[in-house]
């Protein structure tokens, strides 16, 4: 898993895709979900782009693409249980799987230790 | 510089509790425990919350003349508001705005008032410049607020104080009851649309209090963040954004709480801040109205957005809004033309430039459930 400095992680799957969700710590931070709003797939963002919308009962915020890349799917199930984001951020709570421009752009980002130092900071 | 926050009575069992503690008006307030504030939002409407609102100014008026004063201030009755009577009221300014939304209570030998923790300063300076001199003015600096609100609210309060006829004590009157081993001034209001109690305690008493509340099984401790949703899903202001200088009370739907002795042809007729526009206004009505509005989407419309007709001219804004757990939707409140208000009229929120569906909607969001006495 890296990690980004807006508590997004990135996963990178078999077949050279990323999946992006929100971290444990951003849901925590949030509070309850209750709308997301996803992307167009096959759109392309920018890096730092904000590719989805989240809202808490208090919070409005969004997730920016950490990579610039294109989207191949959104995990549709959020927008009627926005609480998976909730119970279960960094699993079930997926955002989006984006195939990157460049994978290269994900290794340039932190890894666990790095990001778990953030949060300590 | 960081400014020094204040800390209500209850801090360190805040801290305790584990809140999420945020600034608020000069203090240290907790938004939210960690149940969270859907959780916390629907035990209040199905059990009881438990709210620290410390944060809120409390006076007492003394003296025979303080009623007729407070109503030089105030389009209310007071001269003849009960012995035990709670009443809503708001400080008018001349041009007919709103300084300040307040409670007040004849407690018999004074006046129990309760204002706005953002306002206090102001307030306290207004009362003193203008009726400083017909009265006493005590502000109860050492006095906690407790809120306990919720269907369960008087089943548990009744548990701490048996002897209390809670049967026959009605929505907006006050009690003396001797609570945590002091004499404490409640009042069967709240601010979330539910039957509850607002119980005055010297801050010596509060945590003792606080921690014999949250022992009952019903009572959960419950943040900021819920109250705010709570009292937006029961359609009441918030000063600073639904009401404010600029809005008339009778703008904003609060001409329920002019009293009929302050109106044209009442025996106190007029006599307040801003009287030609308000008196002015209950006849021949307003131009814009604070309306309620519900989604027809899931997208939430927060204060400042802008509200359009169907043909996209901008008709308004949001002062409040956002989910409401309770109907799992969405609620907001905007000032609208008249001709916008109908109910089931439909406009159109632009939420990031996006247009949302809203309709209007009577207030308030939820049924309101006081208690009216058997």
């Amino acid at each position: 898993m890296k990690y980004t400095p807006d508590h997004e992680w990135l996963r990178v799957e078999t077949d050279g895709t990323v999946t992006i969700g929100i971290t444990h710590h951003a849901q925590d931070a949030l509070g309850d979900l209750v709308f997301v709003e996803l992307p167009e797939i096959g759109k392309h963002f920018a890096k730092e782009e904000p590719a989805c919308v989240i809202e808490s009962v208090k919070a409005a915020g969004d997730v920016k693409m950490p990579v610039a890349g294109t989207i191949l799917a959104v995990n549709e199930a959020l927008v009627d249980a926005p609480e998976k984001v909730n119970e279960d951020a960094e699993g079930e709570g997926w955002f989006i799987r984006v195939k990157p421009d460049d994978i290269a752009d994900v290794d340039g980002l932190m890894d666990e230790a790095a990001y778990k130092a953030l949060l300590n900071e | 510089m960081t400014e020094t926050l204040l800390h209500t009575a209850l801090a360190s069992l805040h801290h305790e509790l584990g809140a999420r503690m945020v600034p608020f008006a000069g203090y240290s307030m907790p938004v939210q425990y960690p149940a969270g504030v859907l959780k916390e939002l629907l035990h209040t409407r199905e059990k009881a919350g438990l709210f620290d609102v410390s944060h809120m100014g409390q006076l007492r008026l003394w003296g025979p003349d303080a009623a007729a004063a407070l109503e030089t201030l105030a389009p209310v009755d007071l001269v003849d508001l009960p012995v035990g009577q709670q009443r809503y009221a708001f400080f008018t300014n001349t041009t007919g705005g709103i300084l300040d939304d307040l409670m007040i209570t004849n407690a018999g030998d004074h006046l129990f008032v309760v204002i706005n923790a953002a306002c206090k300063t102001q307030d306290i300076a207004h009362l003193r410049t203008h009726i400083g001199e017909r009265c006493r003015i005590e502000v109860l600096a050492e006095h906690a607020l407790l809120a306990l609100q919720g269907p369960a609210a008087a089943t548990v309060l009744a548990r701490l104080v048996p002897t209390a006829d809670f049967a026959g004590w009605s929505f907006m009157t006050a009690r003396t009851l001797l609570l945590a081993g002091v004499e404490c001034c409640v009042t069967r209001s709240g601010y979330t649309g539910e039957d509850g109690f607002e119980i005055s305690i010297p801050n010596s008493h509060a945590e003792q209090l606080a921690r014999a509340l949250l022992a009952e099984p019903e009572v959960a401790p419950v943040g900021l963040g819920a109250r705010d949703s709570l009292r937006l899903e029961a359609g009441l202001c918030l000063y600073g954004h639904d009401i404010d200088t600029g809005t008339s009370p009778v703008e904003a739907g609060l001409l329920w709480a002019i009293s009929k002795s302050r109106r044209v042809g009442g025996i106190r007729e007029g006599g307040f801040p801003g009287e030609d526009r308000i008196l002015a206004e209950i006849v021949q009505g307003t131009s814009r109205k604070r309306t309620g509005l519900v989604g027809l989407e899931r997208t939430p419309v927060r204060e400042g957005t802008e509200i359009t007709n169907l043909a996209g001219e901008v008709i308004g804004k949001v002062t409040s809004g956002g989910f409401a757990p309770s109907r799992n939707g969405v609620v907001a409140m905007a000032y609208l033309p008249a001709e916008y208000t109908a109910d089931s009229a439909e406009v159109l929120a632009l939420v990031r430039g996006k247009p949302v569906r809203m309709q209007v909607c009577k207030m308030p969001f939820v049924p309101q459930r006081y208690y009216r006495g058997v």
